[in-house]
């Protein structure tokens, strides 16, 4: 099937307004369900016992003293994950090793929290301690602690004999790098470390499991994706996907860190084992400890131009650790790194590395925001260098429609050049700087999904709508979903209502990450009302006994066309669905799709700082993102994204950080010594939304969920160089740091 | 060691039964029903459980639910009167305050807590009051201008109801 979309200028009626969410007054009154406010009938506590060390064998678990406790009704260990053992599996129960600080090796269900966590006192794990490493370019060296026995490194030539922490080496690459530097006047290297950090949503994991006795089971779990729940925990304990019906709760946060599952197939387990439905939920240090950080990164970049600014090479090197599994995202950093910019000759190599931390979830933009703390102060380095205006230097270079990027694609039309405009004209880019401030600016890439989609539109006799989506709604977008079918539909906003369907319900559907939501839910809800508008046309031609293909469907309308047109008063789709049970039975559109065409996504920010010089504080003054929204369905939410991805990645370059000690456990496992950014640290950030439509979308819409994350690390680092006068190279660029540096500029 | 609590929920009477170390936040949820106020922590650093203690705002995760013998507790789901909304439930909404939601309660009562102790806060005022609830969907921006623009509402309605008393007074 042609999957092209013509995407002709149009005028929208709801597109494009700031509509109230249909989910905010539950949301604002307390009565909207997260995974931890759902409880069932003779509802058992889960809890979960986690290894106290980095690494270590575990020889043997004795559970007879917990399964004793009064009010205990199962334990289980990894004995009791019964299907496939792959990666997930072994990190949502442990095998005959502790891979790290709050791996899980057991869990138990009690009748009350209190009896539960007394039982997990009981369980004795004999654990036999072994070296641990945590350090991506530790885990590198020869003589490291080797953590997985069987990983060959992957992507190199000649296969290796040994096992190492190295998992794969991936390359990307175009042109010929080294004809490229010799064609340069500047050349300018430097290398980078970003530390781990974790996406920090607010609601910890949470879920109710209940599995009956004739292995029908259900499961209430906040996820970005209750399908790959499904799919994935039938899986790992031998379930069919159609007995495991998973309703996907509201959530509180994920940014990519609930695209997997932890504690789901646990209370699975559990549930199974007690024949009563189990709760597991979370607290904030078993987040910190066991479930998804970010990678943390170590990059080498340099960059070659011209004395007139063309970038004539652009080469890097990036390892990234994703802990005890393989996964890292160094590929991804390794596609990104320079794709901001045309450059005829590029070199990326990856290094995907394990080492003894939990293992990485999706974070935003996954492996981004590293490359682009690497490429964009490496920039900006050679912008001052040249004397050149590091605005002018990358639109000089920008990469436009047409463009090929060093991953594969040729871009249609993309939206960095008027990202950077929009940034030019800003009233920020004018105000002048106070004493001890600076002024920072970068660019960000993101590639945007599509991936497997299918909706539901059925009219209600009333002229109502139900839309039933696949993709849970993590920001607001089933206000998106109301207004592109009551866009298409011709009818009122408030007409339409979206749920996010349970796994029985729908087809699959992809989880919500790679900002495809609006994209490809939008789509397919687009097209679902395409086909429920052709059948209101045909039920119409019914009425009024004439071809279908006379009708047209016209405001909400279905009118006669062609030799019929005036003949009959238009007929609007609440007529036809009132009368539907005389022509055929109800009415229904649905549409199912792989969607491609998802539109890449680029993003430009300036952060303007002020830095305390007794202190080494340093506080954002005024910040502004520019991003390509293709089309901005709800701008309100757009400017959300934009806010929120900036917020984050403020906080991944100031303040965030895991702290790992020499013993490898996690050091600030907690909001106290973790700590994101608050309402006093930000100032307002402005959001300046740019509209270059998207060939791939019927409105041309563009995901906007990512990209926002991945420009502020360089453009604080960026900032804090104009401010200081000396680089900083380490996330996260925190008092001590700075204090660091301008001790070391002085001497 | 179980204890029984007679208090005052959003203005009707409740009694509970409550072992000696369960915590407000763990009984207005599992034994009360009313898990508008979240868990975010349950250390007292993200404020997502925040109720009024006899007109005082805490964290209920901080709070011993035995505690609340003979008080007056206030939590979010006796924040509208009836089908009204309070004006910053209703501001949040109309101001897209909120993306996932987890955090709303929280700031709402501790913004009302806000208002009615500072009905004019400046933006650093409000930043500051409300550097104790973890939002990590928003970067703030519109949380801030929601309760900025509130206050603003607030004063301008008292103003008016105020002019239009005084006004009623001259012509009786």
């Amino acid at each position: 099937m042609d999957q092209s979309q013509t995407t002709l200028p149009r005028r929208f009626k709801v597109v494009g307004q700031r509509k109230r969410r249909p989910d905010g007054i539950d949301k604002v009154t307390g009565r909207a369900r997260f995974g931890a406010d759902m409880t069932m009938p003779g509802m058992l506590w889960g809890l979960v016992l986690r290894s106290p060390h980095a690494h270590a064998r575990i020889r043997s678990i004795d559970s007879s003293k917990a399964e004793a406790l009064p009010g205990v009704k199962a334990v289980v260990t990894g004995a009791d994950f019964n299907g496939e053992r792959n990666d997930v599996s072994i990190n949502c129960m442990a095998g005959d090793k502790a891979l790290y600080d709050g791996h899980a090796v057991a869990a138990v269900a009690a009748t009350s929290r209190q009896a539960a966590r007394q039982a997990l006192k009981l369980i004795e794990v004999d654990y036999e301690v072994l070296p641990h490493v945590t350090d991506v370019d530790a885990a590198m060296k020869p003589g490291a602690p080797v953590i997985r026995e069987d990983l060959i490194t992957a992507g190199v030539e000649p296969v290796p004999t040994k096992p190492s922490n190295v998992a794969a080496r991936h390359e990307i690459g175009k042109g010929d790098v080294e004809k490229g530097f010799a064609e340069a006047d500047l050349i300018v290297e430097q290398s980078f470390r970003t530390e781990a950090t974790h996406q920090g949503y607010i609601e910890p994991h949470a879920c109710v499991a209940s599995v009956s006795p004739d292995g029908s089971a259900e499961l209430w779990v906040c996820t970005q994706g209750h399908f790959m729940v499904r799919n994935v925990c039938a899986a790992l304990l031998g379930l069919d996907s159609a007995q495991l019906r998973v309703t996907a709760s509201e959530i509180g946060g994920g940014f990519g860190g609930k695209t997997t599952v932890f504690v789901e197939p646990v209370a699975l387990a559990l549930s199974r084992k007690a024949n009563r439905p189990v709760k597991i939920q979370m607290t904030r240090s078993e987040v910190f400890r066991a479930t998804g950080p970010t990678a943390s990164s170590s990059i080498d970049c340099k960059i070659g131009l011209t004395k007139d600014g063309r970038i004539t090479a652009a080469q890097a090197e990036l390892r990234y650790q994703g802990g005890a599994f393989k996964g890292a995202g160094a590929d991804f950093g390794a596609m990104a790194i320079f794709t901001p910019y045309d450059i005829e000759n590029v070199k990326a190599v990856a290094w995907d590395v394990v080492t003894n931390r939990p293992k990485l979830a999706a974070y935003r933009a996954p492996g981004a925001p590293m490359a682009a703390f690497a490429a964009e102060s490496t920039l900006d380095e050679a912008a001052r260098r040249l004397g050149m205006d590091p605005l002018e230097l990358r639109l000089k270079n920008a990469a436009r429609e047409g463009t090929k990027a060093a991953y594969g694609p040729t871009f249609p039309r993309i939206g960095l050049a008027s990202c950077l405009e929009a940034i030019g004209n800003s009233a920020h880019y004018r105000t002048p700087l106070g004493p001890n401030q600076g002024r920072g600016l970068a660019c960000g890439f993101w590639f945007n999904f599509g991936g497997e989609t299918c909706t539901t539109i059925n009219v209600n006799k009333d002229g109502t709508v139900g839309l039933s989506v696949g993709t849970p709604d993590i920001g607001g977008s089933r206000a998106s979903m109301c207004a592109m079918a009551a866009e298409e539909l011709g009818i009122p906003y408030e007409k339409v209502r979206t749920v996010i369907a349970d796994t029985a319900s729908l087809g699959y559907n992809d989880v919500t990450d790679g900002s495809r939501v609006t994209f490809s839910s939008g789509l397919c809800t687009i097209q679902a009302a395409r086909q429920a508008i052709q059948r209101l046309c045909q039920r119409a031609a019914l009425m009024w006994g004439i071809d279908a293909e006379a009708v047209v469907w016209e405001d909400g309308h279905a009118k006669p066309a062609g030799p019929n047109a005036g003949k009959f008063e238009p007929l609007s789709l609440a007529e036809i669905a009132a009368a539907s049970a005389n022509t055929g039975g109800p009415i229904a559109g649905h549409h199912e799709v792989n969607a491609e065409g998802a539109g890449v996504s680029f993003g430009v920010h300036l952060c303007d700082l002020e830095v305390d010089r007794e202190t080494g504080s340093v506080r954002v003054v005024r910040y502004t993102a520019a991003q390509d929204a293709g089309k901005a369905v709800n701008p309100d939410y757009v400017e959300g994204q934009m806010q929120g991805g900036s917020a984050q990645g403020i906080g991944w370059a100031l303040n965030e950080g895991y702290v790992y000690g020499d013993d490898g456990r996690l050091q600030n496992a907690g909001f106290l010594d973790y700590r994101i950014p608050v309402a006093s640290d930000l100032p307002m950030i402005d959001a300046l939304i740019v509209e270059e439509p998207n060939p791939g979308h019927p409105y041309g819409v563009r995901g906007v969920g990512e990209t926002s994350i991945v420009p502020p690390l360089a453009a604080v680092g960026n900032a804090l160089r104009d401010a200081l006068g000396v680089r900083l190279t380490e996330t996260p660029m925190a008092p001590p740091r700075v204090l660091a540096a301008l001790a070391a500029a002085a001497e | 060691m179980t204890v029984t609590v007679t208090t005052t929920i959003n203005g009707d009477a409740e009694e509970f039964v409550c072992e000696a170390d369960e915590t407000l936040l763990d009984v207005l949820r599992d034994h009360l029903g009313l898990t508008g106020s979240k868990e975010g922590c349950a250390t007292g650093d993200c404020g997502a459980c925040s109720v009024m203690l006899d007109g005082r705002l805490v964290c209920s995760c901080l709070v011993l639910a035995a505690e609340a013998e003979g008080r007056q507790v206030e939590t979010i789901e006796g924040m509208a009167r009836g089908r009204e909304l309070h004006p910053l439930q209703q501001k949040f909404l109309d101001a897209a305050a909120l993306q996932c939601g987890i955090c709303t309660p929280g700031f709402l009562v501790a913004a009302k807590a806000l208002l009615e102790r500072n009905p004019d806060p400046s933006e650093t005022e409000v930043r500051y009051w409300l550097a104790g609830n973890l939002c990590r969907c928003t970067g703030y921006d519109k949380i801030v201008r929601a309760v900025l623009e509130t206050a603003a509402d607030m004063k301008s309605a008292d103003m008016k109801s105020a002019g239009m008393k005084s006004a009623g007074m001259r012509s009786a």
